[in-house]
């Protein structure tokens, strides 16, 4: 007895003022506002949140996984990126 | 990249530790062994909700019941994550609970029995979120990644389910002699089926070695059960009632309690259908899908006219 079933949303959420918000999860809902209730109810029931983000997730485009060696590689090899890259002499301060 | 190579990088994931997400590689039967003991987790949340919602209008004070309330509507919330869970491998949502409808799949056999009265409430949360947490907190390290964070969630907010269970218990022991009786009762018939809730032993259980190799598995099934006896026979002790196990004794030499052997016949008519409550439980789960399908069309509707709307 299987019928049609709504849209997939994932859901963000921020759990404090100056933090991002962050993917916690996915739901089913008939529209956005549908899915913001049911998100709080799922979501937040001990006061995880202040904001709610909600994506269908239909609408998310992502890396491809089997690429990711490839895709991701040109930061991997740039170490002079990152500060221990350099030496500094011993006795520099505050650098 | 050739399957034995997939297969070489997943296991070496596995190995390292490192866990699986829901666009990696991973075998077919590893993808189908999630979904069955997913889906059969996300089944026994939303049944679970059945024989403790019947108690909720005859709570016996406010606060009883707004507990009861916030517990049951926890359940309701880890059957979601989980589905959702078995959603990421690619499965049909409401297939699945189809397939629990029809009793192809399972849903842990405990919620088989009725809840005859008020203590049964407390002994539920006590012995059963019990018995559950024990497995969950396993299964927080589990190997597949939304599985493994469906856990921590639901693991933070089990542990409020056995305490109020182990709270409402302690009320019944320190009061009236019959209310005492009451709550001896309910450990009497909920212990065998708590120590069952862990599945078969381990030399009958069929796909426990592979789930252990792919880590789905943390632990196995009479780990489990001999955990949750060690750590549930003082908590009985301080609440005066005994276990009803004759053969309950400190072995010293194990380090371990010992404790009788399951009634396995029960378990598998249980398990089967037989139960006392299988028949109820599933009609109880059709009859909300029915009464309950004209609230999603009609959502379905009212999305369609609210977007027609906006881009007229
Ligand atoms: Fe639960
Ligand atoms: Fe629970």
């Amino acid at each position: 007895m299987s019928t049609t079933q709504w849209p997939l949303w994932e859901v963000f959420i921020r759990s404090k003022q100056g933090l991002n918000h962050k993917h916690v999860g996915s739901l089913r809902a008939p529209d956005a506002t549908l899915a913001l209730e049911n998100a709080r109810d799922v979501y937040t029931r001990r006061s995880e949140g202040i904001s709610i983000w909600v994506v269908e997730s239909a609408n998310i485009h992502a890396t491809d996984i089997d690429d990711a060696d490839s895709f991701f590689e040109p930061s991997d090899t740039k170490i002079y990126r990152h500060p221990t890259f350099y030496e500094v002499p011993d006795g520099v301060k505050h650098m | 990249m050739t399957q034995a190579e997939q297969e070489r990088r997943f296991l070496d994931k596995i190995d390292r530790e490192i866990k699986i997400e829901p666009n990696d590689w991973m075998p077919d039967e590893y993808r189908q062994t999630l979904i069955r003991q997913i889906s059969q987790h996300a089944h026994s949340e939303i049944v679970g909700m059945l024989p403790e919602g019947n108690w909720i209008t005859r709570a016996p004070n406010l606060r009883r019941k707004a507990v009861l309330l916030a517990k049951v509507q926890d359940e309701a919330g880890h059957g979601l994550y989980l589905y959702s869970a078995t959603e990421t491998l690619g499965a049909d949502r409401e297939q699945l609970m189809d397939d629990m409808h029809s009793g192809k799949a399972k849903y842990s056999s405990i919620f088989n029995y009725p809840a005859l009265t008020w203590a049964d409430i407390g002994t539920i949360g006590w012995l059963v979120d019990g018995a559950a947490i024990m497995n969950q907190v396993a299964l927080c390290r589990t190997s597949y990644g939304p599985y493994a964070r469906a856990m921590v969630k639901i693991c933070k907010e089990e542990s409020f389910h056995q305490r109020q269970g182990y709270e409402s218990l302690m009320k019944l022991c320190n009061g009236t002699p019959q209310q005492k009786a009451m709550a001896q009762d309910a450990m009497n018939r909920f212990w065998w089926p708590a120590l069952m809730m862990f599945g078969p032993s381990d030399a009958e259980s069929t796909h426990s070695d592979q789930s252990i190799k792919w880590k789905i598995k943390r632990f196995t099934n009479d780990e489990l059960r001999q955990s949750f006896v060690d750590a549930t026979v003082s908590q009985a002790e301080i609440l005066g009632l005994t276990i009803p196990d004759p053969n309950l004794k400190w072995n010293e030499e194990r380090g371990h309690y010992d404790f009788s052997e399951i009634n396995w016949e029960e378990f598998w008519q249980v398990v089967k259908g037989n139960g006392p409550c299988n028949k109820e439980r599933i009609a109880a789960r059709l009859k909300a899908k029915q009464e309950g399908l004209w609230v999603r069309e009609a959502a379905n509707a009212f999305a369609k006219k609210r977007a027609m709307k906006k881009s007229a």
